[in-house]
């Protein structure tokens, strides 16, 4: 049934609200700035909650089933992180208040700066970016400003290796430089050939995931980032997924300058169906004091925040998404370095457990020892008019989300898939047995895979029509 | 280990399946000599522990629960009603990504969707976007759209010294590798100051309503500020306060091209200044401009209605080094919070929280106003106002704290040439009580 909007569901006079009587004088209210209308939406309370209700039903989550969604690292989103964040002591403190009065908010910061950090290897880090992207953008404004200190003006380019996500060219085009991709070898990692021809004095920085998209560890990391750095260009690292390397490497010592946590994968905040994330940025000695603040710094037994010397500036107002970091923090003290590093493992257990059954059915973009995810292609022998899309929409009749489609994008028809370590054998035998039963569909009954999914409140939609002809607020 | 669910026999027999004996064996294409590092990290606590940890770190602050706290300076101490909290605790709106398989993300489409509407109807403009991070990042990025718009020919943006300063700074950050000229910050330039301002190199005209001192502008001075922007072709940005347009005319009936502002206000608590959502609004004509996501309304297969994500050709996973912004994970979860509240609230509750802020701020500006010592800026004013102090403001705040209360913003550091003087917000939480409180606590300095 398709639920109203509710707009839809709102009728004039109706009130979900209560707020207490005036208790002071009324004044004078700006008589040529008041609005004459105001086409909110008015509903009951019960109103309210059951059209919300309705509509959280309508959604797949982690909480209601496996996510296997490559490169999200769609893990459980432990309950306590979100009892911890919702302490009104955290909840109910104003970003400017004087830091006498919030010395708990930043002791909790600075014991997550130093947590990143051991986990890293990078000696510094700054908690303020809200999102992986914005912590790749923090990064690369970095590298600009640390250039320009040497009057090194001529480097304008930042490597990015053609299976990154799309963010890293977007932000190096938000930061003024021109984003230059680099091939991939036929085992997945950086071709060093196509990365050497491409470094000289005008590169400013090399983006690289690692593990990368394809799940892959790149077999050449220490030379990748020597390169780089032999031509004067500075290395990211796109913490995407650090879930594969808790305890397993320190991606300071692998060579990079510079890398974001996703606080929202790796450290098992919930994704909040896209957001609130957090992104901090971790970097080298050399970078610390271009990094984006204020910062948290010891202040004899207290704590100050700080604006690092040489910063790039604030990426966004207040100290970042507090919220956020209360639930990694309670992740990271729930489960200490022994923990970290079996999340690690377990994580890249899981993914080649199910890769080893998967390749007996679909063809592995690359046969090689996966890391935390890996890349099938989702083209069937015996199923030509099949796509990956198709195979993605019946699994959603299977009682699965879909993997991530599309992406990489040099992998044709790619199936990306992420298990993470909190799913059991159980959970991962069943999904390869819906794989292996979507493969034997594909070829008995193909019209079953295109007309999927078929249990869902709404079938496939009609995306050209909604880019076409736009429709994108309740119409009243 | 907590959250797992492998056994030691899993393991084992997982591995066998894969042809391993060992754990380690999985990692041998990291180098050898880096791999499994040691890593210095206290014990692991169990789950009582932890939040015995965090409740004493908790309880070292100060908070609005327990103090009277009259901070605002664009982070608000509203009332959320507890609607929001069950809703968004929600684990199939909280725990699910974002929404790129529609089949299975109806509830976060439809809720994005209403969001958007409702951010639409608050502001007067024709489309909103799906979030950005807070006020400050949805400022810059209206200023990158703005010169988007003009395709990069026009260099220069006036900037109002009385947007948020925070803001400006994130503005500047984000706008280091874009060859950015800004105007407009040098203090005490008002309105018509900004307009003389304006040239045919203008990309756009940002200002804050109310200000980042409260004010509320002269409606004749914004109308024309607005039609001399409009005059050059540059765009009017405004960043507003959305509870303030439960009363005030919305940034539309003025002209502004693009509304923005920090949707805190709307149903997400203080939280030491995050998670908050940036919101963006703007013209129809736009759009294709815009940064951000979007949720469209669109048919099935069976002609049924439905939701999509829509017009992604803008965005980064597309469109990569042309896409209008490089965002992905934006405040879903504010969004939705931010959607329950103005459902909750209505027209009638949004005027009614409006008023009250208004009529207390006022009320306490009055009461101010009387003590020795004591000078409230002069003008119409929304929840915010200026007070002008006998003594430096940290010594004031000192006081204040004293006496149990979370005084003003000290706006030394941003205004010099305002002296003394402290940024004070009255909202519905503040009680009379706390009101007379603060004012008796501030007589006793003089």
């Amino acid at each position: 049934m398709t639920e109203p909007t509710i707009y839809e569901l709102s009728r004039p006079g109706r009130q979900a609200f209560s707020l207490p009587k005036l208790d002071v004088p009324e004044a004078a209210l700006p008589q040529s700035w008041l609005r004459s209308e105001l086409p909110l939406p008015e509903v009951s309370e019960v109103t309210l909650v059951r059209h919300f209700t309705r509509l959280s039903q309508q959604n797949y989550s982690v909480d209601t089933g496996f996510y296997p969604l490559g490169s999200c690292t769609m893990k459980y989103n432990p309950k306590v992180n979100e009892d911890a964040a919702a302490l009104p002591g955290f909840t109910r403190t104003h970003p400017l208040q004087p830091v006498e009065t919030v010395q708990g908010n930043l002791r909790l910061m600075y014991e997550l700066q130093q947590f990143l950090a051991e986990i890293s290897g990078f000696p510094a880090v700054s908690l303020q970016p809200a999102a992986g992207a914005h912590g790749e953008f923090s990064g690369i404004l970095m590298m600009r400003r640390f250039h320009a200190d040497r009057g090194d003006e001529k480097r304008n380019k930042i490597l990015i290796p053609d299976s990154a996500h799309g963010t890293n060219p977007a932000s190096t085009t938000m930061s003024g430089y021109q984003a230059v991709q680099i091939r991939s070898d036929s085992r997945g990692n950086v071709d060093l050939a196509d990365l050497a021809a491409h470094c000289d004095d005008t590169v400013a920085g090399l983006m690289l995931t690692n593990p990368n998209t394809l799940g892959l560890f790149d077999e050449h990391l220490l030379d990748v980032t020597r390169i780089v750095h032999e031509c004067g260009g500075l290395t990211y690292g796109d913490g995407a997924n650090l879930n594969a390397l808790m305890g397993i490497a320190k991606p300071a010592q692998l060579g990079f300058d510079i890398m974001h946590f996703n606080l929202h994968k790796t450290f098992s905040t919930p994704h909040g169906g896209g957001g609130p994330g957090s992104g901090p940025v971790g970097v080298t000695d050399a970078l610390r004091e271009y990094l984006p603040g204020p910062v948290v710094a010891r202040d004899g037994d207290g704590y100050k925040l700080v604006m690092p010397e040489r910063s790039i500036g604030r990426i966004k107002t207040y100290q970042g998404n507090f919220g956020v970091m209360v639930k990694a923090y309670v992740y990271i003290r729930m489960l200490g370095a022994e923990g970290l590093r079996r999340v690690s493992e377990d994580a890249v257990l899981n993914a080649n457990y199910l890769q080893e059954r998967l390749r007996r059915t679909f063809a592995l973009a690359y046969d090689r020892r996966c890391m935390h995810e890996f890349v099938l292609r989702g083209k069937l022998e015996g199923a030509p008019t099949v796509k990956a899309l198709d195979i993605s929409k019946r699994l959603i009749d299977l009682g699965y989300h879909p993997p991530t489609n599309y992406f990489p994008l040099i992998v044709p028809e790619a199936l990306m898939i992420e298990p993470t370590e909190t799913e059991d054998r159980e959970t991962l035998d069943g999904f390869a047995a819906a794989m292996e039963r979507v493969a034997d569909e594909a070829r008995r009954d193909p019209e079953l895979l295109h007309s999927a999914p078929h249990v869902t409140p709404v079938r496939r939609l009609d995306e050209v029509r909604a880019a076409r002809e736009p429709r994108l607020r309740c119409g009243h | 280990m907590p959250y797992g669910s492998h056994t030691e026999a899993d393991r084992t027999e997982m591995l066998a399946a894969i042809g391993l004996t060992s754990v380690a064996d999985l990692f041998e294409d990291v180098p050898e000599s880096l791999r499994f590092p040691a890593l210095n990290l206290p014990a692991p606590l169990s789950e009582q522990e932890v939040l015995e940890e965090v409740r004493t770190l908790a309880e070292r602050n100060w908070d609005a629960d327990h103090h009277a706290c009259f901070l605002g300076a664009g982070a608000y101490n509203h009332f959320i009603p507890s609607v929001v909290h069950h809703i968004t605790s929600r684990g199939e709106f909280y725990t699910s990504y974002t929404p790129y398989q529609p089949e299975v993300s109806q509830g976060t489409l439809q809720a994005t969707f209403e969001y958007q509407s409702m951010i639409c109807d608050l502001t007067g403009m024709d489309v909103a976007n799906a979030s950005h991070y807070d006020g400050g990042t949805a400022l810059a990025e209206a200023i990158v759209m703005a010169m988007s718009v003009h395709k990069g020919q026009r260099r220069s943006v006036i900037m109002s010294g009385y947007i948020n300063p925070q803001y400006r700074e994130v503005a500047r950050t984000y706008t280091q590798g874009a060859h950015v000229r800004f105007d407009g910050e040098q203090p005490a330039l008002g309105l018509a100051d900004l307009a003389a301002r304006v040239n045919n190199e203008t990309a756009c005209v940002c200002i804050q309503v109310p200000d980042f001192l409260g004010r509320i502008p002269d409606w004749a001075d914004v109308q024309a500020l607005s039609q001399a922007a409009h005059a050059v072709g540059a765009l009017l940005v405004v960043s507003a306060n959305p509870i303030s347009l439960g009363l005030l005319k919305p940034p539309a009936e003025y002209g502004a091209d693009i509304v923005i502002g920090e949707g805190q206000p709307l149903g997400t608590s203080l939280s030491y200044g995050g998670p908050y959502l940036g919101f963006f609004a703007t013209r129809s004509q736009y759009v294709r401009r815009m940064a951000g996501r979007l949720v469209g309304e669109t048919v099935d297969a069976d002609g049924k209605r439905g939701y999509v994500l829509t017009l992604a050709t803008r965005e980064q996973h597309i469109r990569r080094e042309k896409a209008t912004s490089n965002i992905c994970t934006n405040q879903a979860l504010n969004a939705l919070a931010a959607a329950v509240y103005m459902a909750a609230m209505g027209p009638k509750g949004l005027r009614t929280v409006a008023e009250l802020c208004y009529h207390k701020a006022h009320y306490a500006a009055a009461a101010i106003a009387s003590l020795p010592g004591y000078r409230v800026r002069e003008g119409e004013f929304f929840n915010e106002f200026v007070v002008s102090c006998p003594r430096p403001v940290h010594a004031v705040n000192r006081h204040l704290l004293d006496r149990g209360i979370i005084g003003g913003w000290d706006l030394s550091g941003d205004y010099p040439e305002l002296g003394s003087s402290m940024l004070l917000c009255v909202t519905e939480l503040n009680t009379r009580a706390q009101i007379d409180h603060l004012v008796a606590a501030m007589g006793e300095l003089s």
